[in-house]
């Protein structure tokens, strides 16, 4: 039993996949490394000495509680939907409507506050499928190596040919512009990752002794991968799912500036800025607003997850 | 290194083959019957009969696949529905201008992003760290149409410093008409030695190049900081420090070099990637490249055009990831035998 398994992991440690990779934000975090700190012990970390991560943090905080929150807080609730008032078209920031209002008269504000719900929603469900498949196939490949490992990989590698916005384009057109669509999409774009870093960790987790143990004592396969090796490969996707929220958040907002997600009445940064071009010229705050909602959300978490791959990379090489 | 070779361009052939397979998927989900959309919505049962044949539609799904294979192969990739011209031949005029605004832009991205990444990793935890941290996560934070538009209304709109759209000024295709070779227009102005064309090509590059060039900007300085942190801290540039050499130094020629594997492939592979975020900017600033092609391809739910767009980046995708890993295996025999 011992030998076999020597035979298996000396195999296992020639096959081609790079130690880090780098997720569709263009981030880099190193993979291979089981790492025993939780995330929130990271997060800690992080706060004390990074004032980036901790802005970041603190940012994203107002944007969920800003999200949860919308329909009391904001100034007029009724125009984060179909409301229209012709009569306040395009008024300029000030007293009555702090961002000023859109073309057909409704609060930039309590749209914003809003399109903080959609962008957050997409998010959540992209990574959260995301995750889903590509955790599930990444840990089977890693554990069982071989020509299963062989053939995940290559299915990964076709869909990692494709960058994240040009597939999403390509599936956005075929099916009907929705929320629902942009999710769809951007998911089957984002997986491959995933599957590939946990491949890379639960590669090197399965040949540790207690997964050995847990073979000879005669434990299923499915049960050894499920409930020994998966939670101890996830830690490094819950970094890469932080530094990817931004990303998602940018590819989503391009595809609904693309008239390929989000349509009216839904309130959607991307798709304000849309709507808004046309007048930009003269009337700035339609455009400028809602884009920098997009920023501001994109930058927290990118320095959130950054901070939190520096707190709980153990070579400290980027601190 | 003939195995690794070989190994290699077996993968990328297969992963080609999945491309093509996964584009013709998603093509195959689009709604509504491309015969009646060839046919018109009026057509009798024999004309929809007639242009089902015609597009091999009542074939098995394997065949219509290797088909579209062989066609692809051949050079046919479909007649385009907005244009009404073959796709390959739209894309092969497009691309170009995509590639000039786009290695514009990476030329940009370098020239501010590696030195950047030396300015934080020499100063690490001081200001100029902080400032280049806050500003490279600011500029992969940023969306690209959001920010096209915002420069073109400022700069061009505005203060009129640039020109607000297009390539170059038409006009000057009567004064000064172009001699094509390549079809990047500002390489052809240049060995042609058509300085009008030059310097409006250039002046109209300015805007859009900086749009593009924020995200891959941001990366390479970000990625060129974290490596020479950990290179200066191997045994070579410790080395070096104490035989005398200064900080700046130790780190553009010792600890520079070794971290220019990694920089270089990320460089590629942003490069694939800006070319994608080059297309959103093409459609604000009217630029004739790919990415005009596509949004206008959107407009008109122009499939085979969305296809080839498609194609031509996956492949151009598996291109770049192949040219990385042969440079890299033939400069790091570690690469190889991995």
């Amino acid at each position: 039993m011992k030998d076999e398994h020597d035979a298996g992991t000396a195999e296992a440690g020639k096959t081609p996949d790079p130690i880090t990779v780098s997720g569709p934000g263009g981030l880099v975090v190193p993979a291979g490394v089981v790492l025993r700190r939780t995330p929130l012990r990271a997060l800690a970390g992080a706060a004390r000495g990074d004032l980036l991560a901790t802005a970041g943090a603190v940012l994203l905080a107002a944007i969920v509680l800003a999200a949860l929150l919308a329909p009391w807080i904001a100034p007029y609730p009724e125009d984060g939907g179909t409301a229209t008032h012709p009569a306040q078209a395009l008024l300029s920031p000030g007293a009555g409507h702090w961002f000023g209002t859109d073309q057909v008269g409704r609060d930039i504000l309590s749209r914003i506050l809003f399109g903080a719900r959609t962008s957050l929603f997409i998010a959540v469900a992209v990574l959260a499928l995301a995750a889903a498949v590509g955790v599930t196939l990444g840990v089977v490949a890693g554990y069982a190596g071989g020509w299963v490992r062989d053939v995940i990989m290559r299915v990964t590698d076709v869909f990692l040919a494709f960058p994240a916005l040009l597939l999403s384009l390509a599936l956005a057109v075929v099916l009907q512009p929705s929320v629902a669509t942009v999710v769809v999409a951007i998911a089957v774009t984002w997986w491959p990752w995933y599957a590939r870093l946990t491949a890379a960790v639960a590669q090197s987790v399965s040949a540790r002794g207690y997964v050995d143990a847990a073979r000879c004592l005669g434990v299923p396969a499915p049960v050894i991968v499920f409930r020994h090796v998966l939670p101890n490969s996830v830690t490094p996707v819950t970094v890469q799912l932080s530094l990817d929220a931004g990303g998602v958040i940018l590819t989503a907002a391009a595809l609904s500036y693309l008239g390929l997600g989000a349509h009216e009445p839904t309130a959607e940064w991307g798709l304000m800025v849309q709507q808004g071009q046309s007048l930009f010229t003269t009337d700035w705050w339609v455009v400028t607003f809602p884009g920098l909602a997009i920023l501001v959300t994109a930058f927290s978490f990118n320095v959130l997850g950054e901070g939190l791959r520096a707190a709980l990379d153990p070579r400290g090489r980027s601190r | 290194m003939p195995r690794y070779l070989t190994r290699r361009l077996g993968q990328a052939v297969l992963v080609v083959a999945g491309v093509v397979g996964l584009t013709f998927a998603v093509m195959r989900l689009v709604p509504g019957d491309p015969a009646v959309a060839f046919a018109g919505p009026r057509a009798t049962e024999a004309e929809l009969a007639a242009a089902r044949a015609r597009f091999g539609l009542d074939d098995p799904l394997w065949t219509q696949l290797w088909n579209y294979a062989r066609d692809l192969a051949r050079g046919d990739w479909g007649v385009s529905l907005h244009t009404k011209q073959p796709v390959a031949q739209d894309l092969a005029l497009a691309f170009p201008a995509s590639l000039e605004l786009v290695g514009a832009a990476m030329i940009v991205a370098v020239a501010a992003g590696v030195p950047l990444g030396v300015l934080a990793a020499r100063f690490k935890a001081g200001l100029p760290d902080f400032s280049v941290r806050l500003t490279s996560m600011l500029a992969v934070s940023l969306p690209v149409f959001w920010l096209a538009l915002v420069v073109q209304t400022v700069f061009a709109g505005n203060l009129g410093w640039f020109p607000v759209a297009g390539e170059y000024d038409n006009s000057l295709d009567v004064t000064s008409p172009l001699r094509v070779y390549t079809n990047i227009t500002i390489v052809d102005a240049l060995i042609t030695g058509n300085w009008p064309i030059f310097t409006s090509t250039l002046w109209h590059l300015v805007l859009p190049a900086l749009v593009v060039a924020a995200y891959p900007a941001g990366v390479i300085a970000q990625m060129t900081r974290a490596a020479l942190i950990e290179e200066s801290g191997q045994d070579h540039a410790r080395l070096a420090r104490a035989l005398g050499f200064g900080r700046i130094a130790v780190l553009t020629r010792f600890a520079l070099r070794p971290a220019a594997g990694p920089v270089l492939s990320l460089i590629a592979l942003v490069f694939a990637y800006a070319i994608v975020n080059g297309f959103l900017v093409e459609a604000v600033f009217n630029w004739p490249g790919v990415g005009r092609y596509a949004a206008d391809a959107i407009r008109s739910l122009d499939t085979p055009a969305i296809a080839g767009v498609t194609l031509l980046v996956a492949l151009l995708y598996v291109a770049a990831n192949l040219a990385v890993d042969l440079l890299q295996g033939l400069v790091d025999p570690r690469v190889r035998g991995r």
